[in-house]
């Protein structure tokens, strides 16, 4: 903090920086602030392109009390969150320590698993339906050659969330794992070399040095986990359109639905506030919670 | 002994990654009478590469692919300038809210789509831009989304300050040290941020599902779901289909990879 004494150069102008960040300024009006006052409004409103109408707090009303699919949707989207999440943060964390191994061919095998994450979300979709297909798929061949049985994943309404979640397994060498790979590597051999010269064996390395050292980058990506699975989208749109019998309704699904195919505008504002409202729930239950298992290098954060 | 171990996790976790493209590859590869008669070769008995151009041909991809090109390419462009500029205020200068305002957008990340998607649509088409490609490249003006824009402020803050000052003196302007100095030694961030907006414009579904109505106007993931209507019985050009769209990020991919990971690590991501 002593450069702060004597004033440097680049930080004289006031106007210079506040020019530098307009472009984002006026898009988060136009974008974000202006459009959440407008939606929060909508929400109260009876909305179809044509005519709008007050209604007060009645679309919040109706979607709680009167409409059996809001809840579907929801129930869906938070058993799926439930189960992607961590098998998800569990998946990537394994392909990362995997990967921070010294042995051969650590890039070719670190591209390997990172491969899925570039596949486009409509070619994924397309991509799993067909090893889905219950009787010509990839998935069921190899079920049925170790013995397993064989479920009709995707017109089966019991087996469609555990297909969705499957799926969403691929991706577990994504951005993720390179976070978490980007952890490790940020971890200072002298903690192990303390641990070892302690007798510590490798899995009380592990636990007490690995895993506390790498809680913030979990939490980073427990968070986002969260609100990302809130908004799976595309592949339900493009793989079951919502089915069998609605198994597969997420809810953005039905957000969207409401929003462009029924155009119920307010309504779809209503439920987006609503999805807000969960997700600030759950990030700020994350963040209490966080002071239990997260721990910050050098104390407070 | 471990390393041995190791080694084999890592080839049957790749194999277990790799093998729903390589079947989607050999899929492709082959006849649709072969596909029926026994589907699940990883290997085609007569590899034909005649599902692609059939795949071209049955829809105007050609259009698709120069309409997602056209989109992927602007945006990128309009991120990359516009986000690297906006973080450069962020990064070097020191103003009145600052602060406030970086953590703001900060924040914007963790706001769901869903609560800003629909009074945008009414004001695209309050301005009659339905059904064309200004509501998915014109946002990408406005420094292009909080998470590049962090991505590369992290970058540009630790870059020696001296050597900005050393531009001063010598009487350059900010605009010429941004570009000059900050640009080019951020080659790593500046890369990632390229591969992620074209993923992410290249990838994108929703919003070309709600803005483009005609045909000649669609992308190619509309394109692809409009595909797999009309075509979805025809696995072996459905399969083709899909990898069109797949190649080029790949492309991208392995092009950036080099600087790629590089900046996913120099940008404080990894957590500390």
């Amino acid at each position: 903090m002593a450069a702060r004494t004597r004033r440097r150069l680049t930080d004289r102008p006031d106007f210079w920086g506040f020019l530098f960040i307009t472009p984002w300024l006026i898009g988060f009006l136009l974008f974000t602030a202006g459009p959440m006052i407008s939606s929060l409004w909508l929400s109260f409103q009876k909305y179809n392109l044509a005519d709008s109408e007050w209604v007060g707090l009645e679309n919040y009303r109706r979607l709680l009390w009167h409409d059996p699919l809001f809840w579907t949707a929801l129930r869906n989207t938070l058993l799926y969150a439930l189960f992607s999440v961590p098998l998800g943060i569990v998946g990537s964390l394994a392909i990362a320590l995997l990967l921070n191994q010294k042995v051969r061919g650590i890039p070719v095998f670190r591209t390997l698993f990172y491969l899925p994450s570039l596949v486009p979300s409509v070619a994924s979709a397309i991509l799993w339906s067909w090893v889905f297909n219950a009787d010509y798929g990839l998935l069921n061949m190899g079920l049925s050659w170790v013995g397993l049985p064989t479920p009709q994943w995707l017109q089966d309404e019991r087996w469609t969330l555990p297909a969705f979640v499957l799926m969403s397994l691929w991706g577990v060498g994504g951005a993720r794992m390179i976070i978490f790979l980007a952890g490790l590597q940020g971890i200072s051999e002298t903690y192990y070399e303390a641990a070892r010269i302690d007798g510590a064996t490798n899995a009380q390395q592990f636990r007490h040095v690995t895993l506390p050292l790498l809680s913030p980058v979990m939490f980073f990506n427990l968070v986002l986990g969260v609100i990302g699975s809130f908004q799976v989208f595309t592949q339900a749109y493009v793989m079951t359109g919502g089915g069998p019998n609605n198994a597969s309704l997420f809810y953005a699904l039905y957000l969207f639905r409401n929003a462009f195919e029924y155009f119920k505008l307010g309504k779809a504002s209503a439920m987006a506030w609503i999805l807000f409202a969960i997700l600030l729930a759950l990030t700020l239950i994350q963040f209490k919670t966080s002071k239990r298992w997260v721990h910050y290098e050098g104390g407070d954060a | 002994m471990r390393r041995v171990l190791v080694w084999c996790a890592l080839l049957a976790g790749a194999l277990l990654f790799t093998v729903p493209m390589l079947w989607t590859i050999a899929t492709a590869l082959r006849s649709q009478e072969e596909i029926a008669r026994d589907p699940g070769r990883l290997l085609p008995e007569a590899a034909t590469l005649a599902n692609f151009p059939a795949a071209w041909n049955a829809l105007p991809f050609p259009t698709f692919v120069a309409n997602t090109v056209f989109v992927t390419l602007v945006s990128t462009l309009a991120q990359i300038l516009t986000g690297s500029l906006v973080a450069y205020g962020f990064a070097r200068f020191q103003f009145r809210g600052r602060n406030t305002l970086f953590y703001t957008m900060l924040a914007t990340m963790m706001l769901p789509g869903q609560v800003t998607m629909i009074p945008v649509f009414l004001i695209w088409r309050e301005l009659g831009a339905i059904d064309t490609f200004a509501p998915l490249t014109v946002p990408a003006f406005f420094g292009g989304g909080a998470f590049s824009i962090f991505l590369l402020r992290q970058f540009f803050m630790s870059i020696p300050r001296e050597l900005d000052e050393a531009m001063l003196l010598d009487g350059a302007s900010y605009l010429r040290i941004w570009w000059r100095l900050i640009m080019p030694l951020s080659t790593p961030a500046v890369t990632t941020v390229v591969v992620f907006s074209f993923i992410g414009n290249w990838d994108n579904f929703e919003g070309p599902l709600i803005y483009l109505n005609s045909t000649e106007n669609y992308t190619v993931s509309i394109g692809l779901r409009m595909f797999q209507d009309s075509f979805g019985t025809n696995t072996g050009q459905l399969m083709a289909a899909s990898l069109i769209h797949i190649v080029p990020t790949i492309v991208l991919f392995f092009a950036a990879q080099r600087y790629f990971v590089k900046g996913v690590n120099l940008s404080g991501l990894g957590g500390r």
